[in-house]
Order: C-alpha cells, then structure tokens, then sequence
C-alpha cells in the first residue's frame, strides 16, 4: 500500500524520505528554514519549520520523521506567530544595514520577514555582535548578520572535513569563529567557500574585488585584460532569469558585457585550460614511465592543493606540478601582452572570472608571482561579475553575443569540460588516449566518467595499460581516498580532487543555489557546449600549439615549465609550541621536537624525554633550549627534529646527542 | 633553566590513558585542568591534533562549559555565588570588597602574582546560606564583607605577599 501524509487537505504520497519536511516541500509547499540543507545533517534549531500533526501537537518538520496516514498542517494561527515572533527576535540582533549588505534580495531573514509581513520589531538589541573578519581574500564574515543556524559549521566540518569554524561559548554569548577566537586567515580554512554558498544571510560571503576593477577600468595609464573560466557560463544566466541556457551563447553575451565595460581583451580560461591538459597529460606520462609519485593529483582546485598542503605534506610530491588554469592564463597573459598590447608590464592588469572563493587565495601564492608581483591581479566570482554587469547598467539579456579574443579564447571541448567534477580526467585520457576516433566518438569514448556521486573509481585500459584513477569531489571523500592509500587498501594511478560538490560548477563564487538539481543543469551545460565545438582534444588547439611554438618550447620542457609549472609547500596547522626547557643564556642550541601525529607514533615523545633528561643531565644545561611543534612537515621520515635550524629525519637518540653536542662546541 | 617537561609529559600520560579517544574529550580537558590549572592554548592544539578534531570543535567545547576556564587561575579560586538567592542577599557587595582588597580593576580577574582569582558563578546549590562563596574547596556560608576579607588577609599572611 501507498504511503502518504495529508499536507493541508491534500493527499501527498511519498517514498523514502527521512523526514516530513523533504515531503511537504515534495507537495509544493514553501517552508522556511534556516538550518536544514538537505546536504547536511539534521540540526532542528530554527525552529521556522514548525507544523501542526493532528493529534500530536505543534512539531518541527525537519525532524520528525513521516508516518503513513498523518495529517498535517502547514499554517495556522499559532504557528505564524511562532514564526514571526522567531524571525523577530532574530531580527532584534541583527545588523539591519540591507540596503548596504551584498545578499540583500538573495537573504532568507530578508526574504521570510517581508514573507511574514513583519513591521515591527517589539525586542530590544541586546547581544549585538559587530565584529567584521576580512582577514582573507576570499571570503568576508561578518558576525552581526549571524542567526547561529550552523549551516556553515556542519558543511565545513560533514562535507569537507576540515571544522575550520565552530560554536564557541553558550547561550547568548554563543558564536560561530575559528580555533581560539582568531580569524579566518591564521585558521584551517581552505577557501572553499561552501559555507558562504549555505549562509542563509550575510554572515559569511565571499570577498568583493569590483571596486578595485572599476578603479583600474578607468585609470587611462592601465590596460585591463579579462578571461572567464569554463563554469561561469553554466551558472550566470540564473542570474538574468536564463537557467541552463546555450553556454556559447551566454560566453558571448559575457564577452559583450565585458568589452563594454572597458576590458581591452577577452579571454578564456578553458585556452589555458587547454594548455593544462597538455601539461598535465604529459607530465602523467612521465611519472607512468617512472613509475614515481603515483598516484598523481590534479592541482587545478586551489582548496584541495591547500588541503593537501596543510593535512598530508607527504603527498604534496604527488600532486601534479601543473599550475591552475587561472594560474597558467596568467603567467602566459604577463608574458605575452605587454607585446602584443604594446603596453609596459606594470601597466598591464590581468583579471580573471573565476566560480571560486579559493581562487582569490591562489592569485596571491607567493609561487604564482614573478618578482614579487602577482600573475593574477584581480580575481572576480560570477556573483561579482553578475555585479558589474547590473552596475554597469548592461542589460544582458538583451545583449548580442560576441566573439573572444585570440590566442586566448580559443578553445577545444577538453577546456570546456574542465569546469565539472571528472571533467579534468576526462580530458586527460582524451589526450593520452592513441586513437584516431573524430567527431561523436570522440566525445563520447570517455563519458563514463562522468557519473560521480563523492567518489568514481575507474579502471582503464589505455594503450595497453590499466590505469586507476578516481574523480573524487567533496574534501571529506578526498580524506577517505587518502586514508586507504595510506593504509594500502588501495592503488591508484591519477586522481582527480574538486573541493565543491560537483565540481567548479558549484563553486561558492557562483550563483547561490539550494536546488541540487541546478547541478545537473550547469553540468549539462557545458558538456552540450563541448558537443558544439569544433575540437575535442586539448592538444589540437592551434593556438595553443602557436603559444609553444612561439613562446615556450615542448611541454614539460625548460621554459614550459617555468610559465606553467609551480611548487608547495608544506602549511602547518598549529602555530602553537611548547616551551619545554628554556635556556637562560642568549647563546643557546635551539632543539624543536615534532610532535605530529605520525612523529608520536614513530616515538618522538620518548625521545623528547631522552633530550630532557640529556639536557638536565649535561654540563651545557643552560644553553640547551627545548621546543615541542605540532607537526614539522616531514610525516613518513619521522621522528623529526630541528637542531639548531637543521632538520634532521629518521631521529634517534644517539645520533641526536651527537649533533647536539657539536653544536653546542660550535656555541662555546 | 626553566623546564616544564612534568606538565607537558602529564598531558601524554592523560591521552594515553584516555586511549586518544575522540568521545572522550571532556574527562581529558578536566584532567588537564586539573594539572594547569586552566587549558593553555598549546596545549588545545596538542590534543587536537592527537585526537584528531578539528582545534575549532576542541575550542568550543573548552568554551561551552563554565567549569573550563582558558586563562591562567591564581593559586587560591574565590568564587562567588551570584545566583538569584544570593544576588539578593547582597552578593554584589562581596565582589567590590574582594575587588577592592585584591586591587583589581573592572575586567581583572587575577591578581598579578597569580595567588587569588575572582570568579563569579551562577548558582552553588546552597541557597540556604545565602550569600555563599567558596575559596579554593571550602564553602562559607551566610559571609559578610568584613568576614570575607579577614579570610583573604589571613591566606595572604600565609603566602606572605606584601600589598
């Protein structure tokens, strides 16, 4: 038999759905919350999904569970009041500066008090917190304009794994901030901005550049060239009211805008992406040869290069050397444009339009700079760019496409595909692939991959080799992945990382969206503008080859790697030591002993006592000074420790004092 | 030479016999405080990393409960009790007489030399005795301000600390 509820008069069946809410949202019926996100766990703290069960009294929608045969009510008196007296009391706190803040007409509180008619607020302000966070280039938080809903905490900590935010302190002095009340900049966070993405106001949002864009856009000494990644296409007729339209079609409207706002040249990120795919494919083949730093990973997602950085250095050799598409557009754009422009490099700005918060972290990697100057200058997000256009007064929709400008707007479908989660691998084994297969076939040999849910793990046969591979998105996935290879339960020979589900398409820097259907359509998007294009295979775009040929040589090569390759480092978590033995004379011998996880396991805190008891016991005890870190970076050559500047790896205690006691003869 | 190697070692010895078990966080931070006297921020950041939770999830849980406090605490915790019952027998008036005699200014909470903290707390559960502070682990009940003060004189002889 059927199951079903009766929601407000009206028989709903429904299936496996855990929970009333999902059902009555499944009817039609626009119920508000705050902390539910499908995405996430159930929370229940709201409170704006109240319902009426006949029978059983006033309950949250989000957190009861459906039973055959109930009858509900969605609306009566009391729970409007509920309601209203709920977003009113939120409202009593809130920073109510609207017409200033950059989600208003896209905020639930907003949105729900004008859908509740409230014109009043009867509560005093009494737990006003104004703190602002702009301590990073992506993303903004602003304190005052938090409802404590959590979304925010639950997507960092469920989805990524990375819990860079949480609750701190109760009841009416309870906030959302990173580790010891610092700021965002000096905590975990990798920029992926997702908890901007599920922010229901203004609390979290990702960082505005179009000030400084317009401001260079009028300077007459300043030459602004542009290039929009793949994913933007796919997301910024939401905008306008032109959902999942022809991606061609909405690349040019944007190449339009921009040439009108005064951009000299536009680009696109999917040439350089191109020119990634290249790069990548090759050096892929190389380490295949070598059989060395398998599995390789993509580098293209700026949050997971972080995460890898900060969470395992010692897999930072196997992520691919390849510099971010963004990255490769802007070292070539440094290179080649002040020539072809006639224009002196300082004067020459590079933009990019980018899905991504995380992007406007990369711009500003030290690497990605030459002589102390960024390749990138400004990094804009769909929002941002949707920003200007209305500034600008452009009416999009109206607007003719253009074309983009070369070398850098040509580009192949291998370039366009990179903005959804497997679209990476896809173009690589598209240019590893030996095949002569043209047109159809061409796009469809690989489309297996596309069917990613968190974690795809393929077998391939290329070229007589099997290859494994696995398209991960989500950093928690990536986690997962990480610890079977670790645990050696499992090999692979490539794997590609998105940190946002989906991919680049559903990047914090886009369109905000609650649907995860909307996925689905962005995606489609750019795999029908792949079928529309002319080349598949990254490695037949002749502009690019033109570039090689005129600028760089053969990939992989000298040059090659200079514009398009880069480093990591490692990104320690904890900047917090202990002081263990502190010497009392200026000139001492310096000991820091790592105390990371896989240093403990391999001994360092007996060995840490060794020292102590060595130092205590020695004629130089006043010049020893003793230090414990949290992690120095060197996890499988453990137990690390620094002498006096001087990392040494696969410690033990005899050779330790040894060292020790030459530096302190080197002292006295 | 300063070494505090018996506290950090401490802290190992707690993990340990808390097997590094996530679940048990709470049992370990009170150890910890027992042994600190507070929960250092390095100290934070070492369990974190060891039980493997976030140092933001750590951080709120130290911050959650009353009991854990994230600054150093004098030798000697006067806590007041300014709880409803003791509120209105004047408990107030015993935080500006152990302010004034500890010269400490409105947000201090220790004194310099780190012998006595102040710290208020919202109920003791001896409301009978009201007003009711308690020093270190001995609760005084129904204390004047003259009574109290006399107690902190009488400890500062004993810490021979000149004012």
């Amino acid at each position: 038999m059927d199951k079903y509820l009766i929601i407000n008069s009206r028989k709903i069946l429904f299936g496996d759905e855990k929970n009333i809410l999902e059902i009555i949202r499944k009817g039609n019926v626009e119920l508000p919350t705050f902390c539910y996100h499908s995405e996430l766990s159930t929370y229940g703290s709201c409170r704006l999904c109240m319902i009426e069960i006949v029978g059983r009294g006033i309950l949250p929608a989000c957190s009861t569970p459906p039973e055959s045969g109930m009858e509900i009510r969605t609306n009566n008196e009391q729970i409007i009041e509920i309601r209203k007296i709920i977003v009113e009391l939120l409202l009593a706190n809130h920073d109510r500066d609207c017409t200033l803040c950059g989600k208003s007409e896209t905020c639930k509180l907003q949105t729900l008090a004008r859908r509740l008619g409230i014109d009043e607020i009867r509560f005093k302000d009494v737990i006003h917190k104004k703190y602002k966070d702009s301590s990073t280039y992506s993303l903004v938080r602003e304190q005052g304009k938090c409802v404590l809903c959590g979304d925010c905490v639950r997507f960092c900590d469920e989805v990524q794994s990375v819990g860079a935010i949480s609750f701190v302190n109760r009841g009416p002095k309870s906030l959302i901030c990173p580790s010891f009340g610092k700021d965002l900049g000096s905590s975990e966070c990798v920029y992926c901005g997702q908890c901007a993405r599920v922010c229901p106001t203004g609390a979290i949002m990702p960082r505005s550049e179009v000030n400084y864009v317009w401001r260079v856009l009028s300077d007459p000494k300043k030459k602004v060239v542009v290039a929009v990644a793949p994913a933007v296409r796919a997301a910024i007729g939401e905008m306008f009211g032109l959902v999942g339209e022809n991606g061609t079609r909405i690349a040019g409207k944007i190449v339009t805008a921009l040439r009108s706002m005064g951009f000299v040249k536009v680009f696109d990120v999917s040439s350089s992406a191109d020119m990634t795919i290249v790069e990548e494919a090759n050096e892929f083949m190389e380490r295949l040869k070598s059989n060395e730093r398998l599995p390789l990973f993509t580098s293209c997602c700026p949050a997971w290069v972080k995460f890898v950085e900060q969470y395992y250095p010692d897999f930072i050799l196997n992520l691919s050397t390849c510099r971010s598409p963004q990255a490769m557009y802007g070292s070539i754009a440094k290179k080649i444009m002040p020539e072809i422009l006639n224009v002196a490099r300082e004067n020459l700005v590079v933009v990019s339009i980018m899905p991504c918060t995380a992007k406007k972290f990369e711009a500003r990697r030290s690497e990605l700079a030459s002589n102390g100057v960024a390749d990138i200058d400004y990094v804009l997000t769909t929002q941002e760019l949707s920003r200007m256009i209305e500034e600008a007064g452009v009416r999009f929709n109206k607007i003719d496409p253009s074309s983009f400008d070369m070398p850098l707007g040509f580009k192949t479908g291998g370039g366009i595909i990179f903005g959804n989660s497997g679209g990476v691998t896809e173009a690589v084994l598209r240019n590893i692939a030996n095949s002569s297969s043209t047109g159809a076939n061409e796009i469809e040999q690989f489309d297996f991959v596309r069917k990613c849910d968190g974690v795809n793990r393929l077998k391939i046969n290329i070229n007589d080799r099997e290859l494994k591979m696995a398209v991960v998105y989500g950093l928690k996935n990536a986690r997962k992945v990480l610890r079977d290879i670790k645990a050696g339960k499992s090999r692979y020979d490539f794997i590609e990382v998105m940190a946002c589900p989906g991919g680049c398409i559903g990047g914090a820097g886009q369109p905000v969206y609650t649907d995860l259907q909307m996925r689905k359509v962005r995606a489609d998007v750019l795999y029908e503008n792949d079928k529309t294009l002319e080349l598949h295979k990254s490695q037949d775009n002749p502009y690019v080859q033109k570039i090689y040929e005129d600028y760089l040589g053969k990939p992989g090569e000298y040059i090659a790697h200079k514009y398009l390759h880069t480093q990591y480092e490692h990104k320690k978590r904890f900047k917090e030591t202990f002081e263990i033995y502190k010497s009392l004379k200026k000139k001492n011998v310096e000991i820091n002993v790592c105390l990371g996880n896989g240093c403990m396991c391999k001994g360092s805190e007996e060995i840490l006592r060794n020292i102590v008891s060595f130092a205590e016991s020695s004629k130089y005890k006043d010049s020893i000074n003793i230090k414990a870190s949290i992690c120095l970076g060197k996890c499988s050559k453990g137990p690390v420790i620094k002498v006096a500047n001087k990392i040494l790896e696969n410690c033990e205690i005899n050779m330790l004092k040894n060292i020790i006691l030459k530096e302190l003869n080197k002292i006295s | 030479m300063k070494t505090n190697y018996n506290k950090f070692e401490m802290v190992c010895q707690i993990l340990k016999k808390n097997n590094f078990d996530k679940s048990k966080l709470i049992p370990i931070l009170q150890d910890v405080q027992k042994e600190y006297k507070y929960l250092p921020e390095e100290v934070l950041a070492f369990i974190s990393s060891s039980l493997n939770i976030s140092p933001a999830k750590v951080y709120g849980v130290a911050t959650f409960f009353a009991h854990f406090t994230l600054e150093p605490r004098g030798k000697y915790v006067i806590r007041v009790c300014d709880g409803t019952a003791c509120h209105v027998k004047k408990s107030s008036s015993l935080i500006d007489s152990i302010k004034n005699r500890l010269n400490l200014k409105e947000n201090e909470r220790s004194t310099k030399d780190m012998v006595f903290t102040l710290e208020t707390v919202s109920c003791l559960g001896a409301c009978g005795l009201a007003p009711v502070v308690l020093i270190g682990d001995d609760v005084y009940g129904q204390i004047t301000p003259d009574k109290l003060v006399r107690l902190i004189d009488e400890i500062m002889r004993r810490e021979e600390t000149k004012w």
